[in-house]
Protein backbone atom coordinates (compact mmCIF):
# COMPACT_ATOMS: atom_id res chain seq x y z
CA UNK A 1 0.00 0.00 0.00
CA UNK A 2 1.10 3.50 -0.79
CA UNK A 3 1.85 5.43 2.36
CA UNK A 4 0.84 8.95 3.22
CA UNK A 5 3.87 10.60 4.77
CA UNK A 6 4.69 14.09 5.95
CA UNK A 7 7.44 15.31 3.66
CA UNK A 8 8.87 18.53 2.40
CA UNK A 9 7.56 18.84 -1.15
CA UNK A 10 11.04 19.43 -2.61
CA UNK A 11 12.27 16.21 -1.01
CA UNK A 12 9.21 14.32 -2.25
CA UNK A 13 9.88 15.50 -5.81
CA UNK A 14 13.48 14.27 -5.55
CA UNK A 15 12.25 10.94 -4.22
CA UNK A 16 9.95 10.65 -7.23
CA UNK A 17 12.84 11.44 -9.58
CA UNK A 18 14.67 8.60 -7.87
CA UNK A 19 11.72 6.23 -8.25
CA UNK A 20 11.60 7.13 -11.95
CA UNK A 21 15.13 5.70 -12.18
CA UNK A 22 16.56 8.86 -13.70
CA UNK A 23 19.91 8.39 -15.43
CA UNK A 24 21.31 11.91 -15.49
CA UNK A 25 20.75 15.02 -13.38
CA UNK A 26 22.54 18.21 -14.38
CA UNK A 27 21.61 21.10 -12.16
CA UNK A 28 22.76 24.28 -10.49
CA UNK A 29 21.31 25.16 -7.10
CA UNK A 30 19.18 28.28 -6.81
CA UNK A 31 16.64 29.33 -4.20
CA UNK A 32 13.87 28.11 -3.91
CA UNK A 33 14.76 25.03 -5.99
CA UNK A 34 17.82 24.16 -3.87
CA UNK A 35 16.35 21.41 -1.70
CA UNK A 36 15.36 19.38 -4.77
CA UNK A 37 18.86 19.22 -6.23
CA UNK A 38 20.53 18.95 -2.83
CA UNK A 39 18.47 15.90 -2.00
CA UNK A 40 19.12 14.36 -5.40
CA UNK A 41 22.86 14.93 -4.94
CA UNK A 42 22.58 13.08 -1.60
CA UNK A 43 20.63 10.21 -3.15
CA UNK A 44 23.29 9.78 -5.84
CA UNK A 45 26.20 10.18 -3.39
CA UNK A 46 24.64 7.64 -1.00
CA UNK A 47 24.23 5.14 -3.82
CA UNK A 48 20.45 5.14 -3.51
CA UNK A 49 20.05 6.38 -7.07
CA UNK A 50 22.32 5.03 -9.78
CA UNK A 51 22.59 8.20 -11.82
CA UNK A 52 25.18 10.61 -13.12
CA UNK A 53 24.94 13.84 -11.15
CA UNK A 54 26.63 16.64 -13.09
CA UNK A 55 27.35 19.70 -10.95
CA UNK A 56 27.61 22.50 -13.50
CA UNK A 57 28.80 26.10 -13.29
CA UNK A 58 25.55 27.71 -14.41
CA UNK A 59 21.99 26.99 -15.51
CA UNK A 60 23.00 27.57 -19.11
CA UNK A 61 25.43 24.69 -18.70
CA UNK A 62 22.84 22.63 -16.80
CA UNK A 63 20.41 22.69 -19.70
CA UNK A 64 23.25 22.20 -22.20
CA UNK A 65 24.41 19.11 -20.32
CA UNK A 66 20.81 17.89 -20.32
CA UNK A 67 20.77 18.16 -24.13
CA UNK A 68 23.78 15.88 -24.37
CA UNK A 69 22.30 13.43 -21.93
CA UNK A 70 18.92 13.32 -23.68
CA UNK A 71 20.67 12.94 -27.04
CA UNK A 72 22.05 9.54 -26.06
CA UNK A 73 18.64 8.44 -24.79
CA UNK A 74 19.30 8.80 -21.07
CA UNK A 75 16.43 9.74 -18.76
CA UNK A 76 17.26 13.34 -17.87
CA UNK A 77 16.12 15.65 -15.09
CA UNK A 78 16.94 19.13 -13.95
CA UNK A 79 15.34 21.80 -11.80
CA UNK A 80 15.65 25.54 -11.57
CA UNK A 81 13.93 28.77 -10.57
CA UNK A 82 13.68 32.45 -11.46
CA UNK A 83 16.98 33.88 -12.70
CA UNK A 84 18.24 30.35 -13.35
CA UNK A 85 15.40 29.69 -15.77
CA UNK A 86 16.18 32.93 -17.59
CA UNK A 87 19.86 32.06 -17.85
CA UNK A 88 18.79 28.79 -19.50
CA UNK A 89 16.52 30.65 -21.86
CA UNK A 90 18.19 30.13 -25.24
CA UNK A 91 18.92 26.48 -24.49
CA UNK A 92 15.25 25.87 -23.64
CA UNK A 93 14.42 26.44 -27.31
CA UNK A 94 17.15 24.02 -28.36
CA UNK A 95 15.75 21.32 -26.07
CA UNK A 96 12.23 21.58 -27.49
CA UNK A 97 13.35 22.08 -31.10
CA UNK A 98 15.59 19.03 -30.95
CA UNK A 99 12.69 17.17 -29.36
CA UNK A 100 14.58 16.03 -26.28
CA UNK A 101 12.38 14.54 -23.52
CA UNK A 102 13.95 16.42 -20.61
CA UNK A 103 11.93 16.86 -17.42
CA UNK A 104 12.44 20.04 -15.43
CA UNK A 105 10.89 21.20 -12.19
CA UNK A 106 10.56 24.96 -12.14
CA UNK A 107 10.09 26.34 -8.66
CA UNK A 108 8.50 29.62 -9.64
CA UNK A 109 10.32 32.70 -8.45
CA UNK A 110 10.13 36.42 -9.15
CA UNK A 111 12.78 38.08 -11.29
CA UNK A 112 15.29 40.75 -10.22
CA UNK A 113 15.48 43.68 -9.65
CA UNK A 114 14.96 44.29 -6.82
CA UNK A 115 16.28 40.88 -5.93
CA UNK A 116 13.49 38.60 -4.81
CA UNK A 117 13.75 34.94 -3.93
CA UNK A 118 9.99 34.77 -3.38
CA UNK A 119 7.41 33.37 -5.67
CA UNK A 120 5.49 34.66 -8.63
CA UNK A 121 5.13 33.61 -12.27
CA UNK A 122 7.44 36.13 -13.97
CA UNK A 123 10.02 33.43 -14.69
CA UNK A 124 7.52 31.09 -16.36
CA UNK A 125 5.88 33.76 -18.45
CA UNK A 126 9.19 34.78 -19.99
CA UNK A 127 9.57 31.15 -21.09
CA UNK A 128 6.01 30.75 -22.27
CA UNK A 129 6.89 30.38 -25.94
CA UNK A 130 9.90 28.09 -25.64
CA UNK A 131 8.02 25.07 -26.98
CA UNK A 132 7.98 23.08 -23.73
CA UNK A 133 4.95 21.29 -22.38
CA UNK A 134 4.11 23.19 -19.18
CA UNK A 135 2.03 21.95 -16.27
CA UNK A 136 1.15 24.00 -13.17
CA UNK A 137 0.89 22.17 -9.87
CA UNK A 138 -1.36 23.55 -7.18
CA UNK A 139 0.10 21.60 -4.27
CA UNK A 140 2.83 19.14 -3.37
CA UNK A 141 0.92 16.02 -4.34
CA UNK A 142 0.24 17.42 -7.79
CA UNK A 143 3.88 18.39 -8.19
CA UNK A 144 5.05 14.90 -7.22
CA UNK A 145 2.46 13.07 -9.33
CA UNK A 146 3.14 15.22 -12.35
CA UNK A 147 6.88 14.70 -12.03
CA UNK A 148 6.22 11.03 -12.70
CA UNK A 149 3.69 11.81 -15.46
CA UNK A 150 6.15 14.26 -17.02
CA UNK A 151 8.70 11.52 -17.76
CA UNK A 152 6.08 9.40 -19.40
CA UNK A 153 4.63 12.29 -21.43
CA UNK A 154 8.04 13.59 -22.51
CA UNK A 155 9.39 10.20 -23.53
CA UNK A 156 6.23 9.06 -25.33
CA UNK A 157 7.47 8.56 -28.90
CA UNK A 158 4.37 10.39 -30.16
CA UNK A 159 5.46 13.41 -28.13
CA UNK A 160 9.23 13.66 -27.57
CA UNK A 161 9.17 17.10 -26.03
CA UNK A 162 10.60 18.50 -22.83
CA UNK A 163 8.20 19.09 -19.92
CA UNK A 164 8.26 21.77 -17.21
CA UNK A 165 6.42 21.19 -13.97
CA UNK A 166 5.73 24.49 -12.27
CA UNK A 167 5.22 24.87 -8.54
CA UNK A 168 5.27 28.03 -6.49
CA UNK A 169 8.43 28.76 -4.57
CA UNK A 170 8.16 28.34 -0.77
CA UNK A 171 4.35 28.21 -0.76
CA UNK A 172 4.64 24.73 -2.27
CA UNK A 173 8.33 23.83 -2.48
CA UNK A 174 9.21 24.31 1.20
CA UNK A 175 5.97 23.16 2.74
CA UNK A 176 5.78 19.89 4.64
CA UNK A 177 2.73 18.23 3.25
CA UNK A 178 1.17 14.80 3.65
CA UNK A 179 2.26 13.18 0.40
CA UNK A 180 1.22 9.81 -0.92
CA UNK A 181 4.36 8.20 -2.28
CA UNK A 182 3.57 5.26 -4.54
CA UNK A 183 5.10 1.81 -4.37
CA UNK A 184 8.14 1.28 -6.57
CA UNK A 185 6.58 -1.61 -8.46
CA UNK A 186 3.57 0.50 -9.51
CA UNK A 187 5.90 3.27 -10.68
CA UNK A 188 7.91 0.71 -12.66
CA UNK A 189 4.76 -0.62 -14.28
CA UNK A 190 3.57 2.90 -15.10
CA UNK A 191 6.81 4.24 -16.54
CA UNK A 192 8.40 2.25 -19.38
CA UNK A 193 12.08 2.59 -20.26
CA UNK A 194 13.11 5.66 -22.20
CA UNK A 195 13.32 4.72 -25.85
CA UNK A 196 14.50 7.76 -27.79
CA UNK A 197 14.16 6.72 -31.43
CA UNK A 198 17.28 8.35 -32.92
CA UNK A 199 19.92 8.56 -30.19
CA UNK A 200 23.59 9.34 -30.72
CA UNK A 201 25.01 5.90 -31.40
CA UNK A 202 28.33 5.07 -33.08
CA UNK A 203 26.69 2.01 -34.64
CA UNK A 204 24.11 4.17 -36.36
CA UNK A 205 25.49 7.69 -36.68
CA UNK A 206 23.23 10.72 -36.94
CA UNK A 207 23.86 14.47 -36.93
CA UNK A 208 21.94 16.65 -34.46
CA UNK A 209 21.47 20.38 -34.10
CA UNK A 210 22.54 21.19 -37.62
CA UNK A 211 22.25 24.29 -39.69
CA UNK A 212 18.71 24.83 -41.04
CA UNK A 213 18.69 27.06 -44.11
CA UNK A 214 15.58 29.10 -45.02
CA UNK A 215 14.39 26.27 -47.27
CA UNK A 216 13.98 23.96 -44.23
CA UNK A 217 13.42 26.19 -41.18
CA UNK A 218 9.69 26.84 -41.72
CA UNK A 219 8.99 23.12 -42.11
CA UNK A 220 11.05 22.37 -38.98
CA UNK A 221 9.08 24.91 -36.91
CA UNK A 222 5.73 23.74 -38.22
CA UNK A 223 6.59 20.13 -37.40
CA UNK A 224 7.40 21.28 -33.86
CA UNK A 225 4.17 23.27 -33.53
CA UNK A 226 1.97 20.46 -34.84
CA UNK A 227 3.69 18.10 -32.45
CA UNK A 228 3.30 20.31 -29.39
CA UNK A 229 -0.41 20.83 -30.11
CA UNK A 230 -0.90 17.12 -30.67
CA UNK A 231 0.93 16.29 -27.44
CA UNK A 232 -2.26 17.21 -25.57
CA UNK A 233 -3.71 13.83 -26.55
CA UNK A 234 -0.77 12.09 -24.92
CA UNK A 235 -0.96 14.29 -21.84
CA UNK A 236 -4.62 13.31 -21.45
CA UNK A 237 -3.83 9.65 -22.03
CA UNK A 238 -1.04 9.67 -19.43
CA UNK A 239 -3.26 11.43 -16.87
CA UNK A 240 -6.02 8.93 -17.55
CA UNK A 241 -3.69 5.99 -17.00
CA UNK A 242 -2.20 7.69 -13.97
CA UNK A 243 -5.74 7.92 -12.60
CA UNK A 244 -6.23 4.19 -13.13
CA UNK A 245 -2.94 3.26 -11.46
CA UNK A 246 -2.91 5.78 -8.62
CA UNK A 247 -6.52 6.89 -8.25
CA UNK A 248 -5.73 10.59 -8.48
CA UNK A 249 -7.17 12.35 -11.49
CA UNK A 250 -5.83 15.30 -13.42
CA UNK A 251 -7.22 17.31 -16.30
CA UNK A 252 -6.10 20.38 -18.27
CA UNK A 253 -8.61 22.78 -16.71
CA UNK A 254 -10.07 22.35 -13.23
CA UNK A 255 -13.44 23.84 -12.32
CA UNK A 256 -14.55 24.43 -8.74
CA UNK A 257 -18.22 25.23 -8.08
CA UNK A 258 -18.60 26.43 -11.66
CA UNK A 259 -21.85 24.75 -12.71
CA UNK A 260 -24.34 27.47 -11.81
CA UNK A 261 -21.76 30.24 -11.40
CA UNK A 262 -22.25 33.64 -13.03
CA UNK A 263 -18.79 34.90 -12.17
CA UNK A 264 -15.59 32.89 -12.45
CA UNK A 265 -12.21 33.58 -10.97
CA UNK A 266 -9.21 32.21 -12.88
CA UNK A 267 -5.91 31.33 -11.22
CA UNK A 268 -2.85 29.14 -11.79
CA UNK A 269 -0.68 27.49 -9.17
CA UNK A 270 -0.86 27.41 -5.39
CA UNK A 271 -3.00 30.51 -4.80
CA UNK A 272 -5.88 28.50 -6.22
CA UNK A 273 -6.18 26.76 -2.84
CA UNK A 274 -6.79 30.05 -1.03
CA UNK A 275 -9.08 31.06 -3.87
CA UNK A 276 -11.26 27.99 -3.26
CA UNK A 277 -11.67 28.96 0.40
CA UNK A 278 -12.66 32.45 -0.73
CA UNK A 279 -15.16 30.99 -3.22
CA UNK A 280 -16.75 28.92 -0.44
CA UNK A 281 -17.05 32.00 1.74
CA UNK A 282 -18.61 34.13 -1.00
CA UNK A 283 -20.93 31.29 -1.98
CA UNK A 284 -22.08 31.35 1.62
CA UNK A 285 -23.19 34.92 1.05
CA UNK A 286 -25.34 33.75 -1.85
CA UNK A 287 -23.18 34.97 -4.74
CA UNK A 288 -22.86 32.58 -7.67
CA UNK A 289 -19.13 32.31 -8.07
CA UNK A 290 -16.72 29.58 -9.12
CA UNK A 291 -13.03 29.02 -9.78
CA UNK A 292 -11.32 27.95 -12.98
CA UNK A 293 -7.75 26.77 -12.70
CA UNK A 294 -5.52 26.14 -15.69
CA UNK A 295 -3.25 23.18 -15.06
CA UNK A 296 -1.98 22.58 -18.60
CA UNK A 297 -0.46 25.87 -19.69
CA UNK A 298 1.22 24.54 -22.84
CA UNK A 299 -0.18 23.29 -25.11
CA UNK A 300 -2.98 25.70 -24.13
CA UNK A 301 -6.23 23.74 -23.69
CA UNK A 302 -8.42 25.98 -25.84
CA UNK A 303 -11.41 23.58 -26.00
CA UNK A 304 -11.51 22.77 -22.29
CA UNK A 305 -11.05 26.40 -21.33
CA UNK A 306 -13.78 27.71 -23.66
CA UNK A 307 -16.13 25.04 -22.40
CA UNK A 308 -15.37 25.96 -18.78
CA UNK A 309 -16.27 29.64 -19.18
CA UNK A 310 -19.07 29.30 -21.72
CA UNK A 311 -22.17 31.31 -20.87
CA UNK A 312 -20.63 32.93 -17.77
CA UNK A 313 -21.15 36.64 -17.15
CA UNK A 314 -17.80 37.65 -15.76
CA UNK A 315 -14.30 36.18 -15.77
CA UNK A 316 -11.81 37.65 -13.32
CA UNK A 317 -8.23 36.67 -14.03
CA UNK A 318 -5.47 36.91 -11.44
CA UNK A 319 -1.98 36.99 -12.93
CA UNK A 320 1.15 36.65 -10.84
CA UNK A 321 3.31 38.29 -13.47
CA UNK A 322 3.26 41.53 -15.38
CA UNK A 323 3.75 42.11 -19.08
CA UNK A 324 5.37 45.52 -18.89
CA UNK A 325 3.85 48.15 -21.13
CA UNK A 326 1.54 45.53 -22.57
CA UNK A 327 -1.80 44.05 -21.68
CA UNK A 328 -0.93 43.62 -17.98
CA UNK A 329 -1.33 39.97 -17.09
CA UNK A 330 0.06 37.44 -19.57
CA UNK A 331 -2.50 34.78 -18.63
CA UNK A 332 -5.37 37.22 -19.00
CA UNK A 333 -4.02 38.31 -22.36
CA UNK A 334 -4.04 34.70 -23.60
CA UNK A 335 -7.46 34.04 -22.17
CA UNK A 336 -8.82 37.14 -23.87
CA UNK A 337 -7.50 36.08 -27.25
CA UNK A 338 -8.77 32.52 -26.71
CA UNK A 339 -12.27 33.96 -26.28
CA UNK A 340 -12.14 36.86 -28.74
CA UNK A 341 -13.94 35.09 -31.59
CA UNK A 342 -16.37 33.23 -29.34
CA UNK A 343 -20.04 34.01 -29.00
CA UNK A 344 -21.54 34.36 -25.58
CA UNK A 345 -18.23 35.15 -23.88
CA UNK A 346 -17.86 36.63 -20.41
CA UNK A 347 -16.73 40.14 -19.60
CA UNK A 348 -13.05 39.76 -18.70
CA UNK A 349 -11.34 41.66 -15.90
CA UNK A 350 -7.58 41.48 -15.39
CA UNK A 351 -5.84 41.71 -12.03
CA UNK A 352 -2.12 41.46 -11.40
CA UNK A 353 -1.08 40.62 -7.86
CA UNK A 354 0.82 38.28 -5.60
CA UNK A 355 4.12 39.51 -7.04
CA UNK A 356 7.43 38.59 -5.43
CA UNK A 357 5.82 36.38 -2.80
CA UNK A 358 3.17 38.79 -1.54
CA UNK A 359 0.34 36.82 -0.02
CA UNK A 360 -3.14 36.93 -1.43
CA UNK A 361 -5.39 36.01 1.43
CA UNK A 362 -9.02 34.94 1.46
CA UNK A 363 -9.96 38.57 2.23
CA UNK A 364 -7.86 39.73 -0.72
CA UNK A 365 -9.62 37.30 -3.03
CA UNK A 366 -12.97 38.55 -1.76
CA UNK A 367 -11.91 42.09 -2.61
CA UNK A 368 -10.63 41.04 -6.04
CA UNK A 369 -13.87 39.24 -6.81
CA UNK A 370 -16.12 42.04 -5.59
CA UNK A 371 -14.06 44.71 -7.41
CA UNK A 372 -13.95 42.52 -10.51
CA UNK A 373 -17.73 42.23 -10.61
CA UNK A 374 -18.08 46.02 -10.22
CA UNK A 375 -15.51 46.70 -12.96
CA UNK A 376 -17.23 44.26 -15.30
CA UNK A 377 -20.50 46.08 -14.70
CA UNK A 378 -19.25 49.67 -14.91
CA UNK A 379 -16.36 49.36 -17.34
CA UNK A 380 -12.86 50.72 -16.84
CA UNK A 381 -10.27 52.93 -18.45
CA UNK A 382 -7.14 50.89 -17.77
CA UNK A 383 -5.88 47.56 -19.18
CA UNK A 384 -5.61 45.89 -15.78
CA UNK A 385 -5.80 46.41 -12.03
CA UNK A 386 -2.59 46.24 -9.99
CA UNK A 387 -3.98 44.60 -6.88
CA UNK A 388 -2.80 45.74 -3.46
CA UNK A 389 -0.33 48.39 -4.61
CA UNK A 390 0.06 51.21 -2.05
CA UNK A 391 -0.72 54.56 -3.59
CA UNK B 1 17.46 11.35 -49.18
CA UNK B 2 15.27 10.80 -52.18
CA UNK B 3 13.78 14.30 -52.19
CA UNK B 4 15.65 17.53 -52.75
CA UNK B 5 15.59 19.89 -49.77
CA UNK B 6 13.14 22.27 -51.45
CA UNK B 7 10.72 19.37 -51.96
CA UNK B 8 10.75 18.20 -48.34
CA UNK B 9 7.50 18.76 -46.45
CA UNK B 10 7.36 19.12 -42.66
CA UNK B 11 6.25 15.51 -42.47
CA UNK B 12 9.40 14.34 -44.24
CA UNK B 13 11.72 15.74 -41.58
CA UNK B 14 13.08 13.47 -38.89
CA UNK B 15 12.21 14.45 -35.30
CA UNK B 16 14.20 17.52 -34.27
CA UNK B 17 15.51 17.73 -37.87
CA UNK B 18 18.01 15.03 -36.99
CA UNK B 19 20.07 14.12 -40.05
CA UNK B 20 20.30 10.39 -40.69
CA UNK B 21 21.94 10.50 -44.09
CA UNK B 22 25.52 11.76 -44.20
CA UNK B 23 26.71 14.38 -46.65
CA UNK B 24 23.50 16.25 -47.31
CA UNK B 25 25.26 19.57 -46.79
CA UNK B 26 26.52 19.05 -50.36
CA UNK B 27 23.00 19.99 -51.50
CA UNK B 28 23.38 23.44 -50.04
CA UNK B 29 23.93 25.95 -52.84
CA UNK B 30 26.39 28.38 -51.26
CA UNK B 31 26.75 29.82 -54.79
CA UNK B 32 23.51 31.67 -53.98
CA UNK B 33 25.42 34.00 -51.69
CA UNK B 34 27.66 35.32 -54.48
CA UNK B 35 27.63 38.93 -55.56
CA UNK B 36 30.99 38.76 -57.39
CA UNK B 37 32.40 35.86 -59.39
CA UNK B 38 35.97 34.84 -60.14
CA UNK B 39 37.01 35.19 -63.80
CA UNK B 40 40.18 33.45 -64.94
CA UNK B 41 42.98 34.18 -67.39
CA UNK B 42 44.61 30.74 -67.30
CA UNK B 43 47.41 31.89 -69.71
CA UNK B 44 49.14 33.24 -66.56
CA UNK B 45 48.40 30.15 -64.42
CA UNK B 46 51.36 28.17 -63.03
CA UNK B 47 49.04 25.43 -61.63
CA UNK B 48 50.37 25.94 -58.09
CA UNK B 49 46.97 25.08 -56.55
CA UNK B 50 47.07 27.84 -53.90
CA UNK B 51 43.56 28.89 -54.92
CA UNK B 52 42.35 25.35 -54.20
CA UNK B 53 44.12 25.26 -50.83
CA UNK B 54 42.77 28.61 -49.69
CA UNK B 55 39.21 28.17 -50.96
CA UNK B 56 36.99 28.01 -47.83
CA UNK B 57 34.24 26.17 -49.72
CA UNK B 58 36.67 23.62 -51.23
CA UNK B 59 34.96 24.36 -54.51
CA UNK B 60 38.10 24.36 -56.69
CA UNK B 61 38.73 21.27 -58.82
CA UNK B 62 41.51 20.50 -61.30
CA UNK B 63 40.45 20.27 -64.94
CA UNK B 64 41.92 17.88 -67.53
CA UNK B 65 44.33 20.64 -68.56
CA UNK B 66 45.51 20.93 -64.95
CA UNK B 67 43.94 24.33 -64.23
CA UNK B 68 41.99 24.89 -61.02
CA UNK B 69 38.44 25.90 -61.83
CA UNK B 70 35.67 26.97 -59.47
CA UNK B 71 32.45 24.98 -59.06
CA UNK B 72 29.94 27.80 -59.25
CA UNK B 73 27.27 25.77 -57.35
CA UNK B 74 29.40 26.28 -54.23
CA UNK B 75 31.61 29.34 -54.98
CA UNK B 76 30.31 32.15 -52.74
CA UNK B 77 32.47 34.80 -54.39
CA UNK B 78 34.55 35.57 -51.31
CA UNK B 79 37.57 36.55 -53.43
CA UNK B 80 40.18 34.78 -51.31
CA UNK B 81 41.50 33.00 -54.45
CA UNK B 82 41.80 36.38 -56.17
CA UNK B 83 43.74 37.74 -53.17
CA UNK B 84 46.09 34.74 -52.91
CA UNK B 85 46.82 33.88 -56.57
CA UNK B 86 50.57 34.70 -57.04
CA UNK B 87 50.28 35.30 -60.80
CA UNK B 88 47.02 37.25 -60.77
CA UNK B 89 45.08 34.79 -62.89
CA UNK B 90 41.83 35.73 -61.16
CA UNK B 91 39.80 38.90 -61.30
CA UNK B 92 36.48 39.42 -59.54
CA UNK B 93 33.55 40.65 -61.60
CA UNK B 94 30.02 41.63 -60.60
CA UNK B 95 27.47 38.88 -61.14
Amino acid sequence: MAKRVGMEVSVAISEMVKMADTDVIAAYPITPQTHIVEHLAELVADGELDAEYIPVESEHSAMSACLGSAAVGARTFTATAGQGLELMHEVLYVASSMRFPIVMTVVNRALSAPLSVWSDHSDVMACRDTGWIQIFAENGQEAVDNTLCAFRIAEDNDVLLPVMIHLDGFHVSHVIEPIIMPEQKIVDAFLPKNNFPLPLDPEKPVAMGDFGPPVIYTEAKWAQEVNLRKSKESVLKVWQEFGKSFNRHYKPVECYRCEDAETLLLTMGSYSETAMTAIDKIRGEGKKIGLVRIRLWRPFPFGDFRQAVKGKKTLIVLDRAISFGGPGGPVCSEVRSALYNQNNKPEIVSFVGGLGGRDITVADFEEIINNGIEIAKNGRDNEFEMYGVRE
Amino acid sequence: MTKKENELTWKDLEIGTIITEPGNASQYRTGDWRSQKPVHDFSRCIKCGLCMIYCPEACRFQSKEGYFEADMFYCKGCGICYRECPTMVITMEEE
